[in-house]
């Protein structure tokens, strides 16, 4: 769907050229979410600027279904934005027009008639529940009532790719999720591939599929999301992680507290395929044993749940080994940490 | 009787009907004069405003040229500016007495003013609202006609506001070198001829159109502005 080829995008203003994308190579598949983490200045903005010919690279290509972006120019490049929408942080909505007539310009742009951007106008307020606002101007609206008009206006020309320039940095944790889960909605109903970056590792984690960490022009670290998220490589990524606080390590399970009681200790650590198994629950029933959550830290991802758990069960030597076998078999990592 | 009397005690020289001569004379030239400012002051703003540093269509070249004649056109002052283009105003419209022979000098001398006005405004527009524009795949005419102008219009009108009070007062310096209007009016028939009570009417006269576009303008303003 997009491939990066060896991206490198050189500013050179007289002085000192700085390489703000430093060999960049990724690719992604149609229908993902994926999430380009970094702080300002890691280069994610003039990346995701690459995507759709607002920026150049000095070299390497930039494919889009095939179509080479880095080389378009002039009406071929004209035709191809029209099918890569962005949504930006600051919304960037023409304050002159109301929020239907915002949602139609990218429509008037792709010169749709003048019926059919009537419909699918009414039909995108719907779907961003945004009814009843159509006339209002986005100094009426709210944070996230403006992104959502962004959303729209980004959705009008049925995209190939959503790309998310840091859009929802503006707005308050709670209207970040909301736009989150309409991103996700966007994706899940449409199969729409969408790009992001953010600087917000909670972004990540809530919707997207795969992540690639930049660093200094430079993607360091890239992989699922889970995988990142339970074993993080690098010094910077571990610090993204430990933005999600959940994760911290402080908050780790304290063995020593353990020491006193009878029975056993076992460590589970889910990675995400055991989406939505009440696992403690099935052990309770089979073994009739009454299991005891000590300490866990479980969080949710687009790829289901994951994080780790700690229980406390008095059970026999053989009870113990089929349990382990049956978390194995639904592929939960299982640990003892101390014998009974 | 009483009330024609009064007004023969204090303004004993003004005949009305050339006063109304006088007004419509100005307001021809201002109106007129006005318009052409109006469409040659945005395409020059335009200009100025895409190949400035970091514009659209950077080219030092043709903003370097632009601005010059806009700086140069826009320091003359109006009374000289008038006498320079005798020739060309006599080349293109045939005289250089009356209202028609004042537009060229009047219109040179306020399309540059307002061009700078329209750079200003234009740079007042969101450059996120024009990247967005961009990445959306428009036009320049899209870019240039559905979003500067309209993101830009409340100060394009009080830019238009000042400009055309600038214009009814160099319509009245044109008025003393022959142009007509309310200028004329003033000069000939109040100080020439010592009478000032036409001189004071006139002046009053130029106030009342210098406050009514001044009026006109805010409500424009406030009514195109949905910030």
């Amino acid at each position: 769907m997009i491939v990066l080829n060896q991206i490198r995008k050189i500013f050179d203003n007289g002085k000192a050229p700085i390489a703000a994308v430093d060999d960049v190579s990724l690719t992604v598949e149609q229908g993902q979410i994926y999430g380009i983490i970094g702080y300002s200045g890691a280069g994610k903005s003039t990346l995701i600027r690459l995507l759709n010919g607002l920026e150049k690279p000095t070299s390497g290509s930039v494919l889009i279904n095939g179509q080479d972006i880095s080389a378009a120019r002039g009406e071929t490049l004209r035709r191809a934005r029209l099918k890569i929408s962005m949504v930006f942080q600051h919304f960037n909505l023409l304050w002159s027009r109301t929020v239907s007539e915002n949602i139609a310009f990218s429509m008037q742009i792709a010169g749709a008639p003048k019926a059919q951007i009537k419909a699918r106008v009414a039909e995108l307020i719907d779907l961003v529940g945004l009814k009843g606002r159509e006339n209002a101007y986005p100094s009426q609206l709210s944070g996230g009532q403006k992104q959502r008009v962004g959303i729209a206006r980004a959705l009008a020309n049925s995209p190939d790719v959503l790309l998310c320039d840091e859009a929802t940095s503006a707005l308050d944790p709670q209207t970040t999720d909301q736009i989150l889960d309409l991103l996700l909605d966007i994706n899940r109903r449409f199969g729409l591939t969408i790009v992001l970056i953010t600087h917000e590792m909670h972004v990540v984690r809530k919707i997207c599929d795969r992540v690639a960490v930049m660093e200094n022009g430079r993607v360091v670290e890239e992989g699922e999301v889970i995988r990142v998220f339970t074993h993080p490589q690098k010094p910077i990524t571990q610090q993204f992680v430990r933005q999600v606080s959940q994760y911290a390590e402080d908050e780790a399970f304290n063995p020593e507290l353990a020491n006193d009681l009878q029975g056993s200790v076992i460590k589970l650590t889910f990675t995400g395929h055991s989406t939505h198994q009440p696992i403690v629950g099935e052990l309770t029933l089979r073994y009739g044993l009454p299991f005891n959550i000590l300490h866990g830290k479980m969080t949710q991802t687009a790829h289901g749940v994951f994080g780790q758990l700690w229980l406390h069960v008095v059970a026999t030597e053989e009870q113990l080994n089929n349990i382990l076998a049956d978390l194995q078999r639904s592929d939960i990592d299982s640990e003892v940490i101390k014998h009974g | 009787m009483a009330e024609s009397n009064l007004a023969e005690q204090w303004f004993p020289h003004l005949d009305l009907d050339s006063l109304w001569a006088a007004t419509q004379e100005t307001l021809y030239m201002t109106a007129l004069s006005g318009v052409a400012t109006f469409v040659f002051g945005i395409v020059l703003g335009l200009a100025l405003f895409l190949t400035a540093k970091g514009g659209l269509f950077h080219n030092r070249a043709v903003y370097s040229v632009i601005s010059v004649l806009v700086n140069v056109f826009r320091s003359i002052p109006f009374i000289i500016l008038i006498v320079l283009l005798i020739p060309f105003t006599k080349a293109i419209v045939g005289t250089i007495l009356g209202a028609d022979a004042a537009l060229p000098a009047l219109i040179v001398g306020a399309a540059p003013f307002y061009a700078r006005l329209v750079e200003i405004a234009l740079r007042e527009v969101d450059k996120g609202v024009i990247e967005a524009t961009r990445s959306m795949g428009a036009r320049l005419s899209t870019l240039i006609f559905r979003v500067l102008l309209p993101e830009s219009s409340p100060a394009l009108v009080s830019g238009i506001t000042v400009t055309l009070i600038a214009l009814v007062s160099y319509s009245a310096m044109a008025g003393v070198i022959g142009a007509g209007g309310l200028g004329n009016l003033a000069y000939l028939e109040g100080f020439q001829r010592n009478h000032n009570d036409v001189t004071l009417v006139a002046t009053v006269t130029i106030l009342i159109i210098v406050f009514i576009i001044q009026f006109c303008g805010d409500v424009v303003t406030s009514l195109l502005d949905k910030r």
